[in-house]
């Protein structure tokens, strides 16, 4: 029992538990035949999560307040600008995503400007920009529907040894923040900014330009994410955003970081997405009315967050 | 006088263990306190002084022992059988809710307060007290506790508890409540447990100034790790004898002849402000004490100081300051994170590679700073908030000075420090000053202030006065603080 202590204790366990669980209990009732399938499927919606919601899992860190609500509006934004610029030519691929980045790199400066020189609280901050950038969006798209480059559809729905080639993406880019917030200074850096500001900053820790470059961040997977979603079902749409919102939270929350901030995990965030996704295929499999299926997955996050902050709770 | 056998004790300690962990904060201690006595309470940081405080006041169940209020058996009782025998306590930890009134703060330690008016009466009774306690003061009452000095907040705390609301106080325990408060206040205090005293009412008097404790004590208790090692009327202590109780050897002190460093080249200069008489300078090398009533303006200066040297958008290496906070729950301690960690987030990019910070290097830092500060712990990797006050305080100094900062600004630092660590810390900040780096020290403590090259004295928020050499001492420093006022 003494070895398993550490393991127990870990934030991100009950996500995993909570997916594994949900996975066994799908797979059962179709006598294990759609198991594949539903891996892949799985995979790759959970991906898409998981991007999001790393961002948000770095800007929540920052502490009581930091939220980012311009996500889906981002998602949208940056989906339909690079799929119109690369206009279905294989060439222009690679611009296309630099041109995407760009979108968050501008839409997550802008936040923090907003933020920092009006000083208007995060939420108040991003909700605005959304309704800016979503604005755009609608302005730009005009109900079009472009298709993206051949290529680039054929990476984002295809597969590499079996595993979808979003879900590596999403595995790389994972990787990438964990080594930031577990490595580097810069983790350290938000993890002393989340537990106490004026602390941080009389530690020497340069905070505005910590906070402004982790809501970019955010900001810009946000926009990478939109850029393969588009390419990935096949163009861009206004509304594909949208669940985004509270996926990028919850995702966050159910991972077992810190609401509070300072304290974040990244295996969390894709326990989580991955339950995410598994509750609603489970429900789905069991024929059950939208209206059930809403109210059983609000209960099931429910009792998951009860289970993952429990450890913590009786310290 | 009463003795001791004719009486009952307020409070009663027979026996008390506790442990946190592997760490043994309590090995068996026993202590009574009688009515009409100050029993003071010394020991060096982390040798139980907290605890046992706790313990009393039904904060902390002990894992063996007993304990009774009066006559009365409160084993596992806790916080509310603890006030219901009178015991009141003034914490170390300044412990008002920071976002409520003075007033509302009252209600919540005192239940018995109710009614229509009961902000009236309490903002009445709290008006008498502190004019009782600390005479001609101006606490605005009528504030939030977060926009009071941290001076005014303790003296506020201090007043709330000897209120005699409902249940009597029967026995107040002062921890280290001086510690935040300039010397004319500290002796208001001395004063008037005295004469609360005097009345009948006991009081647990902890403090690392031991001229406080031999003067105000009746007996002394002395603590080492855990344990009461000397328990004898105030008579049968000296100065010299109370430290040598307490384990650690008088050291010389440090001062060491005024040092000539006006050719010195100037590493801060600052305009005097306006109604200051005097322009701010430090030098390579020297150690600036600001000095002044508390909470007069100084830390303000410090913080300013700090922001227009350190850039909040991109990292600056070497830093150029470095910042010792002394109220370490508002700018100090990262609560999450472990010793380790909050003493190396002063200067991470020297432990780094392509900014990946290299654990080996970290742990090592951390090992030499736990030596050098003898910071006690067995483990650098427990929480930080595993440690006693004192200890914290060590963390954020070494997070400090392990910094290439040329130039250090301490906050009244030495909150809660015990002597021997205090002695070590300051032949350190000796020793660095003779290596080329420059202190700007605020202090409440004249010692302190006695230490340093050069002193700017501060009243209402503007430098005053500017003494050099042998000019440094209590009674100029004094002068100068209330100087024009009609005391």
């Amino acid at each position: 029992m003494n070895a398993l202590k550490p393991f127990l204790s870990k934030p991100w366990l009950w996500s995993w538990l909570a997916a594994l669980a949900t996975f066994i209990v799908t797979i059962l009732f179709t006598g294990g035949a759609s198991a594949f399938g539903l891996s892949q499927a799985t995979l790759t919606f959970a991906a898409f999560s998981v991007l999001v919601g790393l961002g948000q899992m770095l800007v929540i860190t920052l502490g009581p307040g930091n939220i980012d609500l311009s996500v889906p509006a981002t998602i949208t934004l940056s989906g339909t600008l690079a799929l119109k610029f690369m206009d279905t030519q294989d060439t222009l691929i690679l611009p296309g995503l630099a041109i995407a980045i760009g979108i968050g790199l501008c839409i997550g400066l802008a936040n923090y400007g907003l933020i920092k020189l009006l000083r208007i609280p995060p939420i108040i901050a991003t909700l605005s920009m959304s309704f800016l950038v979503q604005s755009m969006a609608i302005w730009s798209n005009r109900g079009l529907r472009i298709k993206p480059p051949e290529a680039l559809a054929a990476f984002a729905t295809g597969t590499t040894l079996g595993i979808p080639n979003i879900a590596l993406v999403g595995l790389v880019v994972s990787l990438a923040v964990w080594w930031l917030l577990e490595r580097s200074i810069y983790g350290r850096w938000i993890s002393a900014i989340g537990q106490k500001l004026a602390a941080a900053r009389m530690a020497g820790i340069p905070v505005d330009g910590t906070r402004c470059l982790t809501y970019i961040l955010c900001a810009i997977l946000a926009a990478f994410c939109g850029y393969l979603l588009a390419s990935f079902s096949g163009g861009a749409a206004l509304n594909m955003g949208a669940e985004y919102l509270l996926m990028s939270i919850a995702v966050v929350v159910i991972g077992g970081s810190a609401v509070a901030g300072g304290n974040s995990n990244v295996p969390g965030i894709w326990g989580a997405s991955l339950f995410m996704f598994l509750v609603v295929s489970m429900l789905n499999t069991y024929g059950f009315g939208a209206g059930i299926r809403l109210i059983l997955t609000g209960l099931i996050i429910i009792a998951v967050i009860v289970a993952a902050s429990r450890p913590a709770g009786a310290r | 006088m009463i003795s001791e056998s004719e009486t009952c004790p307020v409070v009663s300690v027979r026996g008390v263990r506790v442990a946190f962990g592997a760490v043994t904060a309590l090995d068996g201690v026993d202590l009574d306190i009688h009515p009409g006595e100050t029993l003071g309470l010394v020991g060096h940081n982390g040798a139980g002084k907290s605890t046992i405080v706790n313990v009393i006041n039904g904060g902390l169940t002990p894992h063996q022992g007993s304990l009774a209020y009066g006559a009365v058996d409160a084993a596992g009782g806790g916080v509310s059988a603890a006030r219901a025998g009178g015991v009141r306590c003034v914490f170390q930890e300044l412990s008002l809710c920071p976002n409520l009134t003075v007033a509302e703060n009252i209600r919540l330690m005192h239940q018995g307060l109710t009614g229509v008016g009961w902000r009236r009466e309490a903002l009445s009774l709290i008006r008498a007290k502190l004019s009782e306690i600390f005479p001609g003061n101006r606490v605005d009452c009528a504030a939030t506790v977060a926009e009071l000095p941290i001076t005014e907040r303790q003296m506020v705390e201090i007043a709330i508890n000897f209120l005699s609301i409902g249940t009597p106080p029967r026995l107040v325990i002062l921890d280290e409540p001086t510690s935040s408060l300039d010397a004319a206040l500290a002796e208001q205090l001395m004063a008037h447990v005295r004469r609360y005293v005097a009345g009948g009412g006991s009081v647990l008097l902890i403090s690392h100034i031991l001229g406080e404790i031999l003067s105000t004590s009746t007996r002394i208790v002395v603590m080492k790790d855990g344990k009461v090692v000397a328990n004898r009327p105030v008579s049968g202590f000296s100065g010299k004898s109370l430290v040598e109780a307490m384990g650690s050897v008088v050291k010389e002190k440090v001062r060491a002849g005024a040092r000539d460093l006006s050719k010195a080249p100037l590493a801060v200069s600052l305009p005097a402000a306006a109604g200051a008489a005097t322009a701010f300078a430090a030098r390579r090398g020297e150690i600036v004490g600001l000095a002044g009533l508390g909470g007069h303006g100084q830390t303000d200066m410090l913080l300013s100081l700090f922001r227009s040297r350190s850039s909040s958008w991109l990292p600056k290496r070497p830093q150029e300051v470095a910042f010792v906070a002394g109220d370490r729950a508002l700018n100090g301690t990262f609560p999450l994170w472990s010793i380790l960690r909050n003493l190396s987030i002063g200067d991470l990019g020297a432990l780094s590679r392509l900014s990946t910070i290299a654990h080996g290097e970290e742990t090592a830092l951390g090992g030499e700073w736990k030596s050098r500060m003898a910071i006690r712990t067995p483990d650098m990797g427990n929480p930080i908030l595993s440690l006693s006050g004192g200890n914290q305080q060590k963390v954020l100094f070494a997070r400090a000075l392990a910094t290439p900062a040329a130039i250090v600004l301490m906050d009244d630092p030495m909150r809660g420090v015990d002597i021997g660590t205090k002695q070590d810390v300051y032949g350190i900040i000796r020793a660095e000053a003779e290596a080329g780096r420059t202190f700007i020290w605020y202090s409440t403590e004249m010692d302190e202030i006695c230490l340093c090259d050069r002193v700017y004295v501060f009243r209402d928020g503007v430098m005053v006065a500017e003494l050099t050499g042998d000019d440094i001492s209590e009674e100029r420093v004094l002068a100068a603080s209330f100087q024009g006022e009609a005391a």
